[in-house]
């Protein structure tokens, strides 16, 4: 978190790999410069002495939560199934992964 | 049925109709649906009307009301914000990504809600997976402010507060991860109300940020945003974060007597850019609540100011991951023509999603990088320590807070979307309550201009028995919720 944040247009590239959502060069450039923006106003966190304090992931205290293995009703594999883009049987069909 | 005046009815007062056989639900329901015929060429509140499910649902609440066997929502017509799953109706979250997606199970409140035959009306528009502060993201439609079509609804269940304020429902579901429910409440002059994290359930709400996310009702009234909350709170096993606590009944202790009863004003949310008008409303809100027997003491809560930048570390790391399951393959959009498989999954969330929704994911996926989690994602956690370990101070010495809700009424549709910042500046008040997991409720307060203001009241964590007590006493004493728009 520096002063002026400035990212670059590969580092925008590479998170655009990263969270696979494939971008023109115009859309990089556009991002680059919002985020920049947003990053130097989260900056101000800086500010805040926060040595020994305990971070909060949730509000509210979470504990694991175990029950019983008993068998349940769940949903059938059809209507799993029902909202995949690409059906085969009761497969899903996807391109090949490995070539 | 001539007697029933629908702009100004309130669960309460349907329920009284309908108990006594006035009117039977069937009835209300036909013409709720005339008016969203009438009304939503103008406002644009849902994405999908469920005319069918909704006749179908008062047919049985008729049977039911017949056998006597009714309950506080029964043959209720209502509105769920399109975020939250409804076996056999599309569940769009107003993006490209989820358009044809139609859930094959309920969300637990939808259960709720069916289990005492309530009236599904269709479903609320939304910013694009809640992501907004004026329904402007919505990929699907964008929502027009009933008091003024210009203008936006607020967001991001701005299809909920319109519907609400146009009347187009009784009583709504929405969604707050930052505001998403008071802001918009605000805007459209409406009773919006998020519960403290963990008290309704979560299940089947399509999941933005995780740790901030809550379900909370829409209302016309105070009494009715108590009923609809005691109706869907409570323990749920199917949300590993639902609290296992004992749910107060919420109605019976409603009360105008503010005797004793201690308001804190926190002096951080009376700052350089809040609009005069909205400034003067809350102070002659705050010497209404005096008059009432409230013990107003002026309170600081230095660490406000940093509760924007913790949220906008914190939601974006959350969205980043939970929307990673959007992959074109189990469900939603997808584009099959692409060459390679990775082709297709980087063209599906490139083409899936707005900008906003993107600009969140990349925000969230750069803060969690390695080299960057210890200054943005652990720094923003130690810092929402601070800010709930200063409300848990506050309310050892005060019953509520009250703030505003918005720093400003209803802008004009297309004058802050293409500034993200400044959109972002609008849930400044609301965010702290989110971060601190705290209660917070939106009351109609005011008028400026013709357009409404929202009074805030925040309490302590599962103190919603003290927040519907300021916000019922300020409601029974002013007239500003009886104000509809002329549309």
């Amino acid at each position: 978190m520096s002063e002026q944040t400035d990212l670059s247009v590969e580092e925008i590239r590479q998170i655009s790999v990263l969270t696979r959502i494939a971008m023109t060069e115009d859309e990089l450039d556009v991002m680059r410069a919002q985020m920049s923006n947003i990053l130097d106003s989260v900056a101000i966190l800086n500010e805040v002495d926060t040595e020994g304090v305990e971070p909060t992931g949730h509000s509210v205290n979470i504990k694991s939560v175990m029950r019983e293995d008993q068998r349940q009703d769940s949903l059938t594999q059809d209507e799993t199934l029902s909202n995949a883009p690409q059906r085969d049987g009761s497969f899903i069909r996807i391109k090949a992964v490995l070539e | 049925m001539e007697s029933v005046n629908l702009e100004t009815i309130t669960i309460a007062e349907a329920r009284r109709l309908l108990d006594n056989k006035e009117v039977s639900a069937v009835e209300l329901t036909k013409n709720y649906l005339d008016r969203i015929k009438n009304f939503e060429k103008d406002i644009d509140a849902y994405v999908t009307v469920t005319e069918e499910r909704a006749l179908e649902d008062a047919n049985l609440a008729d049977k039911r009301i017949g056998e006597g066997t009714q309950t506080n929502l029964t043959g209720i017509p209502m509105q769920l914000k399109d975020n939250i799953c409804y076996s056999g109706i599309p569940t769009t979250c107003s993006s490209k990504m989820l358009e044809n997606f139609v859930p094959p199970f309920d969300a637990s409140v939808s259960t709720y809600l069916k289990n005492e035959n309530s009236v599904l009306l269709g479903k609320g528009n939304l910013d694009e997976f809640a992501m907004g502060s004026s329904t402007e993201n919505s990929a699907l439609k964008s929502t027009k402010n009933p008091w003024d079509t210009n203008r936006v609804p607020g967001g991001s269940s701005g299809g909920p507060a319109a519907a609400g304020a146009a009347s187009e429902c009784v009583f709504s579901l929405g969604s707050d991860t930052g505001g998403s429910i008071r802001q918009p409440a605000s805007l459209c002059g409406v009773v919006g109300m998020k519960p403290t994290y963990g008290l309704v359930s979560r299940f089947g709400l399509v999941a933005f940020a995780s740790s901030l996310d809550q379900i909370g009702p829409l209302t016309k009234s105070v009494e009715d945003s108590a009923l609809v909350l005691q109706s869907i709170a409570g323990h749920d096993s199917r949300d590993s974060t639902s609290l296992d606590v004992k749910i107060p009944d919420y109605v019976s202790n409603l009360t105008t007597d503010l005797k004793g009863f201690k308001i804190g004003i926190p002096k951080e949310y009376f700052i350089e850019g809040i609009s005069p008008g909205v400034e003067k409303s809350i102070l002659d809100s705050v010497e209404v609540l005096r008059a009432l027997g409230a013990d107003v003491k002026e309170v600081s809560l230095p660490h406000t100011k940093y509760a924007l930048a913790v949220y906008y570390i914190i939601a974006p790391s959350e969205a980043s991951a939970n929307l990673a399951r959007y992959d074109g393959v189990k469900y939603g959009f997808s584009e099959k023509d692409a060459e390679t498989m990775w082709a297709g999954l980087e063209n599906t969330r490139s083409n899936g999603f707005g900008p906003e929704v993107k600009r969140r994911i990349m925000l969230g996926a750069y803060a969690l990088s390695a080299g960057y989690y210890d200054a943005f994602y652990l720094k923003a956690q130690k810092v929402r320590t601070l800010i709930r370990q200063e409300f848990e101070d506050v309310f050892k010495n005060v019953d509520v807070l009250a703030m505003p809700t918005s720093p400003t009424t209803a802008f004009k549709i297309g004058d802050k979307i293409d500034d993200p910042l400044q959109m972002y500046l609008n849930d400044i008040f609301t965010i702290p309550a989110n971060i601190a997991g705290i209660p917070g409720i939106s009351i109609p307060a005011g008028m400026v201009d013709g357009l409404p203001v929202g009074l805030q009241f925040m309490a302590g964590t599962l103190q919603e028995t003290n927040l519907f007590k300021a916000a019922y006493a300020y409601e029974q004493a002013t007239d500003w919720h009886n104000q509809f728009p002329s549309i």
